[in-house]
């Protein structure tokens, strides 16, 4: 909108004042600053290791950053883990089915409830918050009915490989978390979908009066939200040894706020992949480093609270700056 | 836009059927039904005492969903009230175990409630950031706060005086449930007929119109907040003197419930539409419901499924039957 009228000293300080740009800085000082307080932070073991836990968030914060760029949201993505760690124990537990069976049926599981979310909100028009809060209920309640409490042990030893084995000393679910982001980021970039995601995202009706797909489009983008979740709970499940219910709560919560973190703004139309990697990467590394600081585990629920409210608040006084 | 189109009902016979027809009256309807059909099948759940236990246990959910409805009518939401309760639930407890005089006790929850909830609808409003951000932030402060100054430790040994729930009035109306019909009677009457509660309609059916109107949507938004805090503040007293422990966690999926009182009470989630007499009726149906799966035979673990369910289909009746009246409205 203001673009065309930016002056050149404008457009110089706004490639500084971007908001990967600003984050990526950041990252690099909390690096060196929790490096500093603790010599047990900045090691390749513990670094690795910290790639192994972020991976379940951050599988669901790429689909996250697709459907928070289109202007909606999806806060079942927790729920969604829960349902599908269960389904998977309980279809190869108490159904019988072969492990790869279970797997593959909790992903097809993942990903139907992630289009179910979508046909509520693109056919009937619920909006996305409602639909999802509506969902998250329902999603965390089959879960907890299909368990009754129960929870599954006792995987062969071939199904821990993905959670706790190690490819060329690399955490096998890192790999796949890489190959994930690229993945992700070059649909972003490089294809219609992707386009149309910001299309969507910064005017609905004029994308739609454009002839852009944008219920096929939105459609696709919560069902990917889905699957990921289903993925999320596979790697989970695999690091854990062992399925319930309440798998993946508060999920949303790490997922969003890497993804808001990173630069997308929650009015849909602008952000990255990268962005989110990097929010991502802000905040496990922040968790991990408070934990070595002798913070406990709770009050870093805290620090990413104050964090995701902070970085809003900044985003929208950067943004009022420019305008 | 639509929200006037709305207020606007259709001539003659029809308007009669409507009046009658409203969310409120399908709600009790629904509560007496299911209170006959459950009857037939287990004559236990129509006794006295449970049915008063399903009153008394929940009417912190329907003190809070009023609050929350106001926010849902200004088009906005907030999913930090369950954490907050569980806060201001502590520290009330915290403060009685201490030795502070009740009055501070039973106030504290109140004016913190206020504070909390001030401070989110500032921001919101002032500063622009959505409820749903805003809120998700205070939800997790609050969540790791709580636990990680309590421990997750039960407060236990509150004295007798305490314990709000314990008063009756004219010796047989139980205290929370007095406030439950209080609170709401109060707010539906000031949300019908002063204008302050009028203009929380306004902002939520056309912000712009409101303003032009002389409403002025950001002060009208942070006031809705610091009464939603309100509430939160009696809902969190109610919570905690209902039984002699206070566990010092956050209730899991608390503001899940909430919402869906408000929700299912008819409070429309596109802003602009509802009332709180809706929302205090859904609060019960909803814990008349999760007792019901008890007393026919379906554990309990099924509640959150049944409970989802609900809010889902009231959601999608409540969308269809907006686009059905515009339909209308239109021809």
């Amino acid at each position: 909108m203001s673009a065309v009228t930016t002056s050149a000293r404008a457009s110089r300080a706004r490639i500084f004042l971007r908001h990967e740009t600003v984050l990526a800085a950041l990252l690099i000082v909390a690096l060196f600053g929790l490096g500093l307080f603790n010599d047990r932070f900045l090691t390749v073991d513990n670094l690795l290791n910290q790639g192994r836990l972020m991976t379940e968030i951050g599988l669901i914060a790429l689909p996250m950053t697709f459907v928070i760029i289109t202007g909606g949201i999806d806060v079942s993505v927790g729920a969604m883990v829960g349902l599908c760690a269960i389904v998977l124990g309980y279809s190869w537990k108490n159904l019988g089915f072969p492990l790869p069976l279970a797997v593959v049926f909790s992903l097809a599981v993942g990903a139907a409830a992630g289009l179910a979310n979508g046909l509520v909100i693109t056919r009937i028009k619920v909006p996305a918050i409602i639909t999802t809060i509506a969902t998250l209920t329902l999603f965390r309640g089959l879960a907890e009915g299909i368990s009754q409490a129960h929870s599954v042990r006792g995987y062969p030893d071939w199904f821990y490989f993905l959670g706790q084995g190690d490819v060329f000393g690399v955490p096998t679910q890192l790999l796949i978390l890489i190959i994930a982001i690229a993945v992700f980021g070059v649909v972003l970039d490089r294809t219609s979908f992707g386009r149309t995601l910001y299309a969507i995202g910064s005017n609905e009706t004029a994308a739609r009066f454009s002839a852009l797909p944008v219920d096929r489009v939105k459609l696709t983008a919560y069902t990917l939200s889905g699957l990921m979740s289903g993925i999320s709970a596979f790697v989970l499940v695999s690091r854990v040894t062992t399925t319930r219910s309440d798998m993946g709560m508060g999920y949303e919560l790490d997922a969003i706020a890497a993804v808001l973190l990173g630069g997308t703004s929650v009015f849909g139309g602008s952000g990255t992949i990268w962005g989110s990697v990097i929010g991502l990467v802000m905040i496990q590394l922040l968790k991990n480093g408070l934990a070595l600081t002798g913070v406990k585990g709770d009050a870093t629920i805290m620090v990413i609270g104050v964090v995701l409210i902070a970085s809003v608040l900044i985003a929208s006084s950067l943004q009022r700056r420019r305008e | 836009m639509s929200a006037i189109a709305l207020f606007r009902a259709p001539a003659g016979r029809a308007t009669l059927w409507r009046r009658f027809f409203t969310q409120e009256t399908l709600l009790a309807g629904a509560i007496i039904g299911l209170a006959v059909v459950v009857g037939l099948i287990n004559p236990r759940f129509l006794a006295a005492n449970n049915l008063a236990d399903i009153l008394l246990g929940n009417a912190y959910v329907a003190v809070a969903a009023i609050g929350m409805s106001m926010v849902i009518i200004t088009g906005n939401i907030d999913i930090s009230v369950g954490a907050l309760i569980g806060v201001l639930a502590t520290v009330s407890g915290s403060l009685a175990v201490a030795g502070a005089p009740i009055v501070v006790t039973w106030l504290a929850p109140l004016v913190l409630g206020v504070a909390v909830m001030g401070l989110q609808g500032v921001i919101v409003a002032y500063v622009g950031v959505p409820a749903i951000v805003v809120t998700l932030g205070m939800l997790s402060i609050l969540k790791g706060g709580l636990i990680s100054v309590t421990g997750g430790k039960w407060i236990t040994d509150l004295p007798v005086a305490f314990h709000l729930a314990d008063i009756e009035i004219f010796g047989f109306i139980p205290m929370p449930v007095a406030i439950m019909v209080g609170a709401t009677a109060v707010a539906a009457v000031w949300m019908r007929w002063w204008p302050r509660g009028r203009a929380i309609y306004a902002i939520g059916g056309n912000a712009e119109a409101a303003r032009l109107s002389g409403v002025s949507p950001r002060r009208t938004l942070v006031l809705v907040f610091a009464l939603h805090g309100f509430f939160a503040g009696i809902a969190a007293l109610l919570f905690a003197t209902q039984l002699r422990v206070i566990q010092s966690t956050t209730p899991s999926g608390l503001e899940f419930t909430i919402i869906t009182a408000a929700v299912v009470g008819g409070v429309s989630i596109l802003g602009g539409v509802g009332t709180v007499v809706g929302a205090t009726l859904a609060a019960v149906l909803i814990a008349e419901i999760t007792s019901a799966l008890v007393f026919i035979n379906v554990s309990p673990f099924w509640t959150h499924a049944v409970q989802g369910t609900l809010i889902l289909a009231t959601v999608i009746a409540d969308i269809e039957r907006r686009r059905r009246r515009l339909a209308g409205a239109a021809r």
